[in-house]
């Protein structure tokens, strides 16, 4: 298969900071690539490098096999590109603002009215066509952005943090319109938010000082979690103390945490040496004393766990008073 | 080449989208016609000419001009456009000339219409519509020139502020070097050849032949070599700075 954006050894210095060290990519037709990492990570550099934007220090990028330095108008043809932050002309209708890009994607006729009325429909943007972009709303200046990356039906999207600032529908619209175009072009999008993860990218990369630290399907990075192949379960507090001292007397198991939950129950969770899958033994357990268990579960481990560890480094010894992690994913769940 | 069109209309129909284009326009034929009749003293010259008229435009355009180029590269580094724009398929050079001719063309029809002025001079008299119409057209060629120093300087800040007055003072050592000030101050002190030479670079040693009907290809050939020499400038500069 074609490899449709690929960087080599790409490092970026500003002075003496060396923002990006080092990224090599390649990104297929069909994938969608999810660039995650903290802030100031390097995405965004790496992203501008990769659009042409940036030149970078060392390295290089081509799309569709263009070198962006070299060929930049030929690699700029084949590229949408959503900028972070979303910026647009503010005085300028959301129409006419469109019409300069077809323009100057050299549109021109019949086509370029065609082609906007087509990436018009997909952001649903028609209510507001006529409208100066100062005057619309965050999420439908984050649409108009889009709007114009995909005027030209390219090959290559590059979005920087395409639903930052949009309410749960507009987010979830945003998402199915990444999945429907999934199939035949080659997407890149940064994000924070790691359930954008699960729901398009077919591919993630984690990025850290500059450097990528994780790179696979959602999965194989959950996989990564210490909560894969963890069991959790809910017991009343009187009888806590008794199955976690139960759990732990299992040799698969490697340790047990113990969260309150705000209701007075208290959750267990038990985590397995070397990854073991000791859901049935616990479930056997469980039936084996009647313990009033109100839910056992089998843990697929977390992303965002997982990103919280590579990004900082940080590897909590299974074990010690679970903070942060399980408890933020209930929440986010609730 | 197409591509210069487009950019040249989006950024012609920003001026017209705001009041900004209007406000300047008014400013500058007010002021233009106030300096003609006071300071220009156009009837009681008895002449049938537009001498008064033209002669001020030098010292209009010094503060008026930079109040045009300075958006033009600034804005777009202030507020991040500049990252989609210089990601479209659009050549650098053409995205500096088209901006450019935007401004210029807004200049000129702010020039065009002072017309009145023109039809006043003809009713009143019988001038010499060719020294007139040089004196347009040089005009318009120091407003070009003003506006190239102007596009470079505002791609080299974010802040319109800084850009204005630094285009204000680097286009007042362009003019003020062939004042009679400057040439007598050096006239003293170095040779003959470099108060020729420094007075070679004024805006207004050239424009005062233009207006005087004394038309020379090198007074053009200097305003187009200048409005070039300060674009290739501005192509630098915003490949320097875009990502700042």
């Amino acid at each position: 298969m074609v490899e449709m954006i690929a960087t080599r050894d790409l490092v970026k210095r500003f002075g003496p900071i060396e923002a990006v060290r080092g990224v090599s990519l390649s990104v297929k037709r069909g994938e969608v690539l999810g660039f995650l990492g903290p802030n100031g990570a390097g995405k965004s550099t790496t992203m501008k490098m990769i659009t042409g934007f940036l030149r970078p220090t060392s390295g290089s990028a081509s799309i569709c096999g263009f070198d962006v330095l070299d060929q930049p108008i030929e690699a700029k043809r084949r590229l949408g590109y959503l900028p972070e932050g979303a910026p647009l002309y503010p005085d300028m209708t959301a129409h006419a603002f469109l019409r300069f890009v077809a323009s100057a994607r050299g549109l021109s006729g019949a086509e370029k009215e065609k082609r906007i009325e087509a990436a018009v429909e997909r952001t649903h943007l028609e209510d507001v066509l006529r409208q100066p972009i100062e005057t619309l709303s965050k999420g439908f200046k984050r649409r108009v952005g889009l709007a114009q990356a995909l005027l030209h039906d390219p090959e290559v999207l590059i979005l920087d943090e395409p639903t930052d600032g949009l309410d749960p529908n507009q987010k979830f619209e945003v998402r199915s319109l990444i999945n429907q175009m999934a199939p035949d072009k080659a997407i890149v999008i940064s994000t924070h938010i790691l359930e954008e993860v699960d729901a398009v990218c077919t591919r993630a990369v984690i990025i850290a000082g500059g450097r990528v630290v994780a790179d696979g399907t959602p999965g194989e990075l959950a996989a990564r979690s210490r909560y894969h192949n963890a069991v959790s379960l809910v017991v009343p507090p009187d009888l806590a103390d008794s199955v976690v001292g139960a759990l732990a007397g299992l040799t698969a198991v490697a340790s047990v945490d113990k969260t309150p939950r705000p209701d007075g129950t208290v959750k267990l969770t038990a985590f397995p040496k070397d990854g073991a899958n000791i859901y049935g033994r616990i479930n056997q357990l469980v039936e084996a004393h009647s313990w009033p268990v109100g839910e056992l579960r089998g843990e697929t481990g977390y992303l965002d766990d997982v990103f919280r560890s590579i990004t900082t480094g940080e590897q909590r010894p299974p074990g010690t008073t679970a903070a942060g992690a399980p408890s933020d994913r209930e929440a986010a769940h609730a | 080449m197409r591509n210069v069109g487009t950019v040249m209309m989006r950024e012609l129909g920003g001026y017209f989208a705001t009041p900004v284009a209007y406000v300047f326009i008014v400013i500058f034929l007010a002021l233009a016609s106030a300096l003609t009749f006071y300071l220009g003293y156009f009837f009681e010259r008895g002449q049938a000419d537009l001498q008064p008229f033209f002669m001020f435009h030098p010292w209009l355009y010094l503060f008026l001009i930079p109040a045009i180029s300075m958006r033009l590269w600034s804005e777009e580094r202030k507020s991040g456009t500049i990252e989609l724009f210089l990601t479209l398929p659009i050549t650098l050079p053409a995205a500096v000339i088209g901006k450019f001719l935007a401004a210029w063309v807004f200049a000129g029809i702010a020039l065009a219409l002072t017309f009145p002025l023109w039809i006043t001079v003809n009713y009143l008299g019988e001038p010499d519509n060719g020294v007139i119409l040089a004196s347009y057209i040089g005009s318009f060629l120091m407003a070009g020139g003003y506006l190239a120093i102007g596009s470079c300087l505002s791609a080299l800040t974010k802040n319109q502020v800084i850009a204005f007055v630094l285009t204000v003072a680097v286009c007042f050592l362009f003019t003020v070097s062939g004042s009679e000030v400057v040439v007598s101050f050096f006239g003293d002190l170095a040779s003959r050849t470099v108060v020729e030479i420094i007075a070679a670079f004024s805006f207004l040693t050239h424009f005062n032949q233009i207006i005087k009907g004394v038309i020379d290809a090198r007074d053009i050939v200097f305003y187009l070599a200048v409005i070039a020499v300060w674009l290739f400038a501005t192509v630098v500069v915003v490949d320097l700075k875009k990502a700042d």
